[in-house]
């Protein structure tokens, strides 16, 4: 800590009075200032609500789909789609756009899937092959136990 | 005489608490020039009049409205069908936001050409333009209000582009939505940025422009001789023509919500696929349909994160015009700023076109 002169008329080197309370004063409102502000920024923040994690899924019943046809599921708290393909395969990805957050949808008429947010086409692997998409959908594993179709994360 | 008297005593006691004659002053001295582009003038007021309808509206709208996922849409859907005039006062504010956005643009356009933004005006140009990003902030913010299945995807798309942003678009976005997602989080979460903290800012806004517009007076462009312009006084002359046209406005915008009342669509539901055909507001439809066309990687750079870089940049570029047009500080005439804004509307224009036919 620098000593602090009493007279600043002497010129000596160290910091003067009028300069000491500055810094005083100065710090004091700015610590005022970050304790204001920083819980309000905190406040902004969501608190994160963990939830149990997802890892399977009965999406749909055998017999419901019929070929080139789709249903869309809940995975945990997000939007999935189940693809009961032409070939009578069994496909189930998440439905989340990997372009901008939007929910995919099957198209019958392309038998492929496809986003009408920005116009961005996957194949039945979830592969982006047209439009805006930058990455592959998530493909889940899809299983048929019963007469019940399950889907399990990957 | 008693009554003038007492009406002369009454301006004595308010001159000498609020210094109201200092003011009558400065309104009974200000003029408006007019020349052969005075018509421009009138914009900002209308751009001003849609504002205090919304004011109005939005307030009255606030009396039945329930900011949660649960309720929203059939607060909305009752507003609609039940409250009486409901449908109007909804209706009215809807409509009323989108001419509020097309006058900002035009006011701003017609500023722009007229190159009034030039010294010393440069702090009226930012604070305008501030009012504008402002505005499209109602806008988006609004557009989410009635949990409608339009209104998710765009609020999803329009908050996952902050998500974009290198180093603090994750914290952007979680600050948003109010999480991860979009949910009934985010709705409340709008809500109060609608209401409350746009309204203040705004209002800040608002009250610095208007009261540089006054210090200043109306900008003459470039080459209508300042001087020898001939001018009409303010009070009565032009704030009687502004009166005529907020009335006209006023009864377009009762004509518009009768014959076309806004519409609500359907509820919002997190599963359902996003609907064929949609698309944003048409203020942002420029910009959304060059997102259509972006691909994903352009080179090694994200195609989403290259078309956010650049409306930034074009962002910054308007707010700053005042600077970077140096030719029209020294009253001259700048043809490349001229091109320039030509072909930023008509990229608007192109851009929303192909969105709404594509």
């Amino acid at each position: 800590m620098t000593e602090i002169k009493t007279d600043t008329a002497t010129g000596g080197s160290g910091m003067g009075r009028r300069r000491f309370f500055d810094v005083v004063l100065g710090g004091g409102i700015a610590a005022l200032a970050g304790g204001i502000l920083y819980p309000v920024v905190r406040f902004m923040i969501p608190p994160e609500q963990p939830e149990a994690a997802t890892s399977m899924v009965v999406a749909a019943k055998v017999g419901e789909l019929a070929p080139n046809t789709s249903k869309m599921f809940r995975f945990g708290k997000d939007p999935a789609i189940l693809i009961h393909t032409d070939a009578g395969q069994y496909r189930a990805f998440s439905a989340i756009c990997t372009h901008l957050d939007c929910t995919v949808q099957y198209r019958d008429d392309l038998k492929h899937i496809w986003c009408a947010c920005h116009n961005g086409h996957y194949d039945l692997s979830g592969n982006n092959i047209a439009g805006p998409p930058p990455t592959p959908l998530a493909q889940y594993d899809v299983a048929v136990r019963g007469d019940q179709i399950i889907v399990t994360r990957a | 005489m008693s009554q003038q008297n007492r009406r002369m005593q009454i301006g004595t006691w308010l001159d000498e608490r609020i210094g109201w004659s200092a003011i009558q002053e400065l309104a009974m001295h200000k003029r408006v020039p007019m020349h052969r582009h005075s018509i421009w003038y009138y914009l900002g007021g209308m751009t001003l009049f849609c504002f205090l309808v919304q004011v109005f509206t939005g307030i009255l709208l606030l009396l039945y409205y329930r900011p949660t996922a649960e309720a929203a849409f059939e607060s909305v859907e009752f507003i609609m069908t039940d409250v009486p005039f409901g449908w109007l006062v909804r209706s009215l504010h809807s409509w009323s936001a989108n001419l509020m956005i097309f006058f900002a643009f035009v006011h701003m356009f017609s500023v722009f050409f007229m190159r009034a933004y030039r010294r010393p005006r440069e702090l009226t140009w930012i604070s305008g333009a501030l009012l504008l990003v402002l505005s499209l902030g109602f806008g988006f913010s609004g557009y989410l209000l009635p949990w409608n299945q339009l209104a998710y995807f765009a609020t999803k798309v329009g908050t996952d582009i902050l998500g974009e942003i290198p180093l603090i678009g994750e914290w952007l976005l979680v600050v948003a939505r109010g999480g991860e997602d979009v949910t009934g989080a985010t709705l409340t979460r709008f809500f109060g940025v609608h209401v409350a903290i746009l309204p203040m800012i705004a209002t800040f806004f608002l009250l610095l422009h208007l009261a540089l517009v006054q210090k200043q007076g109306m900008s003459v462009p470039i080459g209508e001789e300042y001087k020898k312009a001939p001018s009409m006084p303010f009070l009565p002359n032009f704030a009687v023509r502004d009166l005529v046209g907020w009335t006209l406005a006023l009864g377009i915008l009762v004509l518009l919500s009768s014959i076309f009342p806004w519409e609500l669509g359907v509820k919002a539901d997190p599963l359902a696929p996003a609907p064929a055909g949609i698309r944003p507001e048409w203020f942002f439809c420029f910009m959304f349909q060059t997102l259509k066309y972006i691909p994903g990687k352009v080179f090694f750079i994200n195609g989403e994160l290259l078309g956010i870089i650049g409306f930034s940049l074009g962002g910054l570029a308007l707010i700053l015009v005042p600077f970077l047009d140096r030719k029209a500080g020294r009253e001259e005439r700048n043809v490349l700023f001229t091109a320039i804004g030509w072909v930023v509307i008509l990229y608007i224009i192109v851009f929303t076109v192909l969105a709404y036919v594509e």
